[in-house]
């Protein structure tokens, strides 16, 4: 790069005539070695009791000893069951459906377990939720070394007869009114429970608390019709998506919708795909996605919002917008209209008005992406009485609160006014699976079990149910909010004989009921769930005069001139429930790939107007300065900044759910809690930032920023090509010189190798469509869970060293013109000077680039690189496909990575398990419960990779013999392949001629990463394809 | 590189030393192997002897009037044993003494028809019928009279002594050792008369010199010469011949001591239950996949948990007297049972289960690396391997011990040798097909099959 900009570490460094400085730059350890302090001591040297002779000794037993000692096998001792339970055999794995709900993420979920153990989550494809990064991640998070191991009270352990005792004495002669704080349950037999639970108290007043409120879209969706819901969407019905603000590929309105969107997003045999356009401030992972991304302040957002409204259902033919962004919104309006019943709007916009608008929208497009009569029920959580509750605590009207599953002291806005009612409340309960903030401000904690613990029932909308069933034993002396309700309603029932007695009888018998539990979903005809809930519809009936009206506040609050700050809730840690799970910690964020901190994303215009700098250091680490977020009366120091190609200029985004205290392990307590600055429930805010002192460090995996041109890696086309051309002229393969002949390099002829003949048996191939994938990381985890991968820790991650087998790579591209016109520039370089300084043109990507997900792992090379170099033929090819790593024979001379073109290959540079340096989940004996025991764990010194999950397909093809039959399409999956609810993962047997992966292999978009090194990878890519069809 | 044995070469040549030695020796010794064999045949005489004395009290059984004892016996082994024991209590009562406690035409109805007696108010039936916690005994309308006086005559045997057959065994094995003392003898006196040659030799050699003295001959003189090292150290080339020697032997054992670490085969721990595989296995010809059910769908064979001993020892308390070898005693054996029931809770005498379960740690013997894979499935339901193949002659082993090195050769020699069973198999139908039609090959080994990459057992 060639760039004067001085770098500096520290303050320290920007004085003259430091004498720290000086010393700091000569030498590289500063402090003297102290060998004169036990060797310059004659006297004690001569006085010394061990000579020169003895030491030897010394070292010569303890040298024999050690050697003689290893020779000697140890025990090992083997304890079968007593009486083995029937279904469990050991070596083989169970699944059982079950649902992850944690009032965030909600999700139907399979759970692999082995000997009992949980070890992995996967999709359950029955009940169609797909699953997110999360999730996978949650089974690490029952084996959380921080839960609460059974009930307290006064900090004291006591047991569950005393809890219940000495806490309903408390509750009968209470003082005031019961307050019950809970977080979205969605689950009716627990709505009916707390109905119970209230007519046997009479004064309950039951709160629900969702930590990332969906409020103004709730208050939108009640005030047209009646229900407190949210509308439920089905993207792969849509054509045209236009969205203003709302990340629906991420977290918003209770996530969950990305798969449906990338079936829409493949271009289909008739030529058409759905459009994206996507007018947001954040850079998110459903902008990256997007057709047509337009950066817009979050005010702004309101005004394209309006101007929407006006365009489509009337009311207005001009808008106040700037022409440039007008014209983007007359663009996208007109292509609604032409979709017709196929367009849809939605908006993130954390504002009553706002919300109704896209309601309206859709209402007048008649949208049948929208369903509005099923609606989704995963948010409920209601901002006013969360406020209101508050108050009245304060105000010393509540003689009792009992909170369950939230953490209102961490997560709430106004924490200290919460923490100042707690003190005027009586009696103070938290149901908490962990001593957090909240719980320790309680006088009892009754300790709560983990989901995969749990029974529950959870409505995803009006029809589709789910349920929750435990998968082990519970680990510790734990019990579940709903038993305790029942036992304080003097119900003698559990609460599995209350959930399962409801549902038979709303099922029709115990037979349903077992089914509906075999399938973890089943769906409920309408009415039914009212029924059960006691809720009644009320009237809606907001009409357009209102809409009208909310078109017209919206357009008028849209004027701003600070700057301004949108709170999102990042794809690794969501809300922040999850905090202390290693695996989501390390997981890099989609875009700026940076984990184990939260910072401020800035766009670089206003980085450079506040003199904000992002730079790289020389061990390739990225560093970056402080801020400090100014809200009110409200201060949060020292935030960290990112640069964020992409991001709205006036625009600063924050994500929430970081910088817990309590509870949670040290090395996972990074970044700054952004909670105090989501004022009312709203994720915009207005705010003043000033610089701050210092440099922080961020462990950051992916440094360079764009693609620089290389079209050997990404390849892209818009629709329109894909649509008239032939392939050869968007997926051209490279070609080489052959006897002065340009030849395929894909022709066998031009191989300096002989192919193994690969006809017989199977040959995994792997399929990964660019345009499927969203980049949402469910795989990064999954490989994670499935192969044992380490946790190395920010350190190291900073380092270089991050163990991912699985990484997403994401590459920017120069607005508009996209990855082709970055070729053509590389293409036109002419002389090295003109070269680097273009290279270091490219190497900055544009205001608001293009992005493109790419998922890498081993590509598996036919004629792999790494095997030739390897002295010890550690890595070794398999006729199936393989490339094997052996890593009982490697010696860790790392040639094998050096040669790789992909650089895919991880080397342990530490022993990551039983290791008090890295003391992650594999550090401790509760966490090491979710390796999964058919993979070993390496150990230091040993380079590691993908393995295409052969313990996997060898697992298929040993069922299949030992059934005698065939192997069908769909059996052969690896880890990634089957968390991939979105289909851009594909794995299969190439050999057999009827698989989609056998299909995926003769695409026109099918091409090979890096092809014309011709290492012949089983790994293969699907062109990206946009639509850039503009109105 | 080429492959050399070097596993064991200490115990090979000390072997080979051995057998060196005893080609001297055997003639004298085969004449007592001759004594062996027959002393052995005297004790198993003795131990065939311990039933036909059961035999004569047959007689006297047969003496009392109730029938044939010894078909008594093969009847009371296909019809009763399941649920009753002669001598002691199991699901039924112990049915030693058992006609002295009813009488004859009671027995006959109870054994006919239990229930119809139970049925009928008959006190007796009704209180055994309530004592063995109201389980009832299914009828037996085929036996006649003379069939049941027969398996009364055969339980109403007394007790035999088991410690006949045992006593003419050690009897054996004394007079055995007599023989031993004699051949000491004989070595003794052999050494003897050569020492006594020696001296002989010795002073003869010192008269004649004496003689030649004193008759003034004078012998000549040897010539001195070089002493031996003097004359090693001064030659260089045999010098280095022997060093090398010296090193390579040196690195020979040095490498074939170190490749042994870590190979445990002969491994064979004292198990916390002695548990025989001989008795089960061999004796009573238990199939290995009973007990080992997981080895037919899983990757281990699995430890039995113990509900599967039970199954069968909730009726065997004890083991039958011929089951004992001179080795371990049918007390040993019992007190073995009992441990079993002390593990599981069960309370023999009330035949139920206290609750109080205490699992067995057993000392695991096969311990492959965790870094190798090892599918007992894939070898014993698709391949149809014998248990044998690589566990050894389990059904003779008193005491379990590895049979095989379970070293990376082993295995790799097996699947390189051992074709892959494909006939019957859907799955390897088109494979088969393929390969004969583009190799003209009708069976392929493991290897072939690629069973030999090392990705195949290392992940």
């Amino acid at each position: 790069m060639s760039s004067n900009k001085k770098y500096w570490t520290s303050v320290e460094e920007l004085k003259e005539d430091s004498s720290i400085v000086e010393a700091l730059q000569q030498k590289e350890f500063v402090e003297e070695i102290p060998v004169d302090e036990f060797l310059g001591n004659k006297n004690s040297l001569e006085n010394s009791k061990t000579s020169r002779r003895d030491f030897l000794k010394y070292v010569g037993f303890s040298t024999a000893a050690a050697t003689l000692a290893s020779c000697e096998g140890p025990v090992v001792t083997s304890i079968p069951y007593v009486v083995q339970p029937e279904r469990i055999v050991p070596g083989k794995s169970n699944y059982y459906a079950t649902t992850m709900a944690d009032g965030f993420d909600f999700s139907s979920v399979l759970v692999k377990t082995r000997e009992g153990r949980p070890i992995k989550i996967e999709v359950n494809t029955m009940g169609n939720t797909g699953a997110n990064a999360r999730v996978q991640a949650s089974v690490l998070s029952l084996y959380d070394s921080k839960r609460l191991k059974r009930p307290k009270a006064n900090g004291q352990n006591i047991s569950w007869e005393e809890f219940d005792r000495a806490v309903r004495g408390r509750l009968d002669n209470v003082d005031g009114e019961i307050a019950l704080i809970t977080p979205t349950y969605a689950s009716p037999s627990t709505s009916r429970l707390i109905n119970e639970f209230s007519q046997k108290y009479g004064n309950v007043r039951h709160v629900v608390y969702d930590t990332v409120s969906e409020d103004s879209a709730l208050n939108a969706f009640q005030a047209r019709y009646g229900r407190r819901a949210l509308p439920s969407y089905d993207f792969s019905k849509a054509e045209t998506i236009v969205s203003v603000g709302a990340d629906f590929l991420g977290d918003w309105q209770g996530g969950g919708y990305d798969s449906q969107y990338a079936l829409g997003r493949i271009p289909k045999e008739e030529g058409r795909m759905s459009r994206h356009v996507q007018f947001e401030s954040n850079m998110s992972l459903s902008g990256s996605n997007a057709d047509k991304r337009i950066p817009v302040t979050p005010s702004q957002q309101k005004a394209v919002l309006a101007a929407l409204y006006g365009y489509i259902v009337g009311g207005g033919s001009t808008s106040e917008l700037p022409s440039k962004l007008d014209d983007a919104v007359v663009k996208a309006a007109a292509q609604l209209r032409r979709s017709g019943n196929g367009g849809v709007v939605i908006t993130g916009i954390p504002d009553d008005d706002a919300q109704a608008l896209a309601l309206a929208i859709n209402e007048r497009l008649a949208s049948e992406v929208v369903d509005v009569e099923n609606p989704r029920l995963l948010r409920q959580g209601n901002a006013a009485q969360v406020m209101q509750l508050v108050e009245d605590m304060n105000a010393g009207q509540i003689g009792a609160v009992l909170i369950a599953g939230v953490n209102p002291v961490y997560s709430l806005p106004n924490a200290d006014q919460f923490v100042e009612g707690l003190k005027k409340v009586d009696l103070r309960v938290a149901f908490s699976s962990k001593e957090d903030e909240t719980a320790k401000l309680c006088e009892f904690i009754g300790a709560t079990p983990h989901y995969l613990e749990s029974w529950r029932d959870v409505q995803f909308t009006g029809r589709q149910f789910t349920l929750m069933q435990p998968t082990i034993r519970p680990l510790f002396d734990t019990r579940q909010i709903q038993d305790v309700l029942l036992r304080w309603s003097d119900n003698n029932q559990t609460y599995y004989e209350y959930l399962r007695q409801m549902w038979s009888g709303m099922l029709g018998g115990e037979e349903a009921w077992s089914k509906a539990l075999h399938d973890g979903a089943f769906q409920v005809e309408n009415g039914v769930d009212n029924a059960i809930t006691g809720e009644t519809s009320a009237e809606g009936g907001a009409g357009i005069n209102n809409d009208v009206a909310a078109a017209r506040n919206l357009s008028q609050s849209s004027e701003n001139n600070g700057m301004e700050l949108e709170l999102y809730t990042s794809v690794a840690m969501g809300d922040g429930q999850q905090a202390n799970n290693p695996w989501l910690q390390e997981m890099p964020d989609p875009l700026t790939r940076a984990s184990w901190d939260n910072y401020l994303k800035i766009s670089r215009a206003d980085a450079e107007e506040m003199e904000l700098e992002n730079y790289h250091v020389a061990n390739g680490g990225l560093n970056g300065s402080y801020v400090n977020i100014r809200l009110g009366d409200t201060l949060v120091k020292n935030v960290p900044v990112i640069i964020q190609p992409g991001q709205a200029k006036g625009a600063v985004s924050l994500a929430l759910g970081y910088g817990k205290t309590e509870a949670i392990q040290e090395e996972m307590q990074v970044g700054v809690n952004a909670y105090p600055l989501y004022k009312n429930f709203k994720s915009f805010q207005n705010i003043t930032l000033e610089k701050a002192e210092g440099i922080h460090e961020f462990a950051c995996i992916q440094l360079h920023n764009t693609l620089m041109g290389r079209g050997d890696i990404v390849k892209e086309t818009t629709l329109e090509i894909f649509n008239t051309k032939d392939s050869h002229f968007w997926n051209p393969v490279p070609e080489v010189s052959l006897n002065h002949q340009e030849t395929p390099v894909t022709a066998p002829e031009v191989d300096m190798w002989e192919s193994f003949d690969r006809s017989i048996g199977h040959h995994f191939n792997m399929s990964i469509d660019l345009n499927a994938c969203t980049g949402c990381g469910a795989c990064v985890i999954a490989c994670h869970a499935e192969n044992n991968v380490p946790v190395v820790g920010k350190e190291e991650v900073r380092k270089s060293r991050d163990m991912h087998w699985l990484r997403i790579d994401r590459y920017y591209a120069s607005e508009d013109e996209g990855f082709g016109s970055d070729i053509e520039t590389k293409e036109n370089m002419s002389g090295l000077g003109s070269s680097l300084s273009t290279f270091a043109e490219l190497e900055q990507p544009a205001d608001n680039p293009q992005v493109i997900f790419q998922p890498v792992m081993c590509q598996h090379c036919n004629h792999a690189p790494c095997e030739t170099v390897c002295p010890v033929a550690a890595t070794v090819h398999g006729r199936q496909g393989q490339n094997q790593m052996v890593y009982n024979r490697c010696v860790g001379t790392r040639y094998c990575a050096n040669n790789c073109p992909y650089k895919v290959r991880r080397f342990n540079w530490f022993l990551y398990n039983k290791n008090e340096e890295f003391d992650y989940h594999m550090n401790n004996d509760l966490g090491r419960m979710v390796l999964n025991p058919d993979v070993t764990v390496r150990s230091r010194g040993v380079m590691e990779k993908c393995s295409m999950c052969i313990q996997r397909t060898q697992k298929t093809i040993l069922d299949a013999k030992r059934d005698g039959r065939p192997v069908e399409d769909g059996e052969f999956q690896t880890a990634c392949s089957l968390a991939c609810d979105k289909g851009a993962i594909v794995f299969g047997d190439v050999n057999d001629d009827s698989t989609l992966i056998y299909e995926k292999s003769t695409d026109d978009r099918m091409y090979h990463m890096l092809e014309y090194l011709g290492t012949k990878p089983n790994v293969m890519y699907q062109t990206k394809v946009r639509n850039t069809a503009d109105a | 590189m080429k492959k050399v044995k070097y596993r064991h070469s200490t115990s090979r040549i000390l072997l080979l030393g051995v057998a060196f030695f005893l080609s001297f020796t055997v003639i004298g010794i085969a004449q007592d192997q001759a004594d062996a064999s027959a002393q052995q045949d005297a004790a198993e005489q003795g131990q065939e002897q311990a039933p036909s004395e059961g035999g004569e009290s047959e007689d006297s059984g047969a003496a009392t009037g109730l029938g044939d004892a010894a078909s008594g016996k093969s009847l009371f082994n296909s019809l009763c044993a399941a649920c009753h024991k002669p001598y002691s209590e199991s699901i039924g009562p112990a049915l030693n003494g058992v006609t002295s406690r009813h009488d004859m035409d009671w027995l006959y109805r109870w054994i006919n028809n239990s229930g119809n007696l139970i049925a009928s108010g008959d006190e007796e039936a009704v209180a055994i019928f309530e004592e063995y916690n109201e389980t009832v005994m299914p009828p037996f309308p085929q036996l006649t009279e003379t069939q049941i006086n027969d398996i009364l005559a055969y339980v109403e045997q007394p007790k035999p002594e088991p410690a006949a057959g045992q006593q003419a065994g050690g009897e054996a094995g004394a007079s055995g050792g007599g023989q031993g003392v004699s051949m000491d003898i004989i070595l003794g006196i052999l050494a003897f008369v050569l020492l006594m040659l020696l001296a002989v030799l010795f002073l003869v050699n010192k008269t004649l010199r004496n003689f030649a003295e004193a008759s003034g001959v004078v012998l000549p003189e040897k010539p001195k010469r070089k002493p031996i090292h003097k004359a090693f150290v001064e030659n260089e080339f045999l010098l280095v011949v022997v060093a090398v020697f010296v090193l390579l032997t040196v690195a020979y054992f040095g490498y074939g001591y170190l490749m042994q670490v870590g190979v445990d085969q002969g491994y064979k721990p004292i198990q916390p239950i002695h548990f025989s595989h001989r008795i089960h296995a061999g004796d009573n010809e238990i199939e290995c996949r009973y007990c080992h059910s997981s080895a037919r769908t899983s990757k281990t064979s699995g430890i039995p948990s113990l509900n599967v001993c039970m199954n069968c020892h909730k009726s065997i308390s004890e083991v039958a007297p011929e089951t004992a070898t001179e080795e371990f005693s049918k007390q040993f054996y019992d007190k073995e049972i009992a441990k079993l029931y002390a593990a599981t809770g069960w309370e023999p005498g009330s035949r139920t289960y206290s609750g109080e379960a205490k699992p067995v740690k057993w000392i695991r013997l096969h311990n492959l690396p965790d870094f190798a894979y090892f599918n007992h499935s894939q070898h014993v339901s698709v391949q149809g391997t014998q248990c044998q193949t690589c566990h050894g002659p389990v059904q003779e082993m008193e005491v379990m011990y590895q049979n095989a090195p379970l070293t990376m050769g082993w295995c790799v020699n097996c699947h390189r040798e051992t074709e892959v069973r494909m006939e019957g198999n859907q799955y390897y139908d088109k494979i088969h097909e393929e390969l004969a039609r583009k190799y003209g090959v009708e069976e392929v080994t493991a290897a072939q099959m690629g069973g030999i990459e090392c990705g195949k057992c290392h992940y």
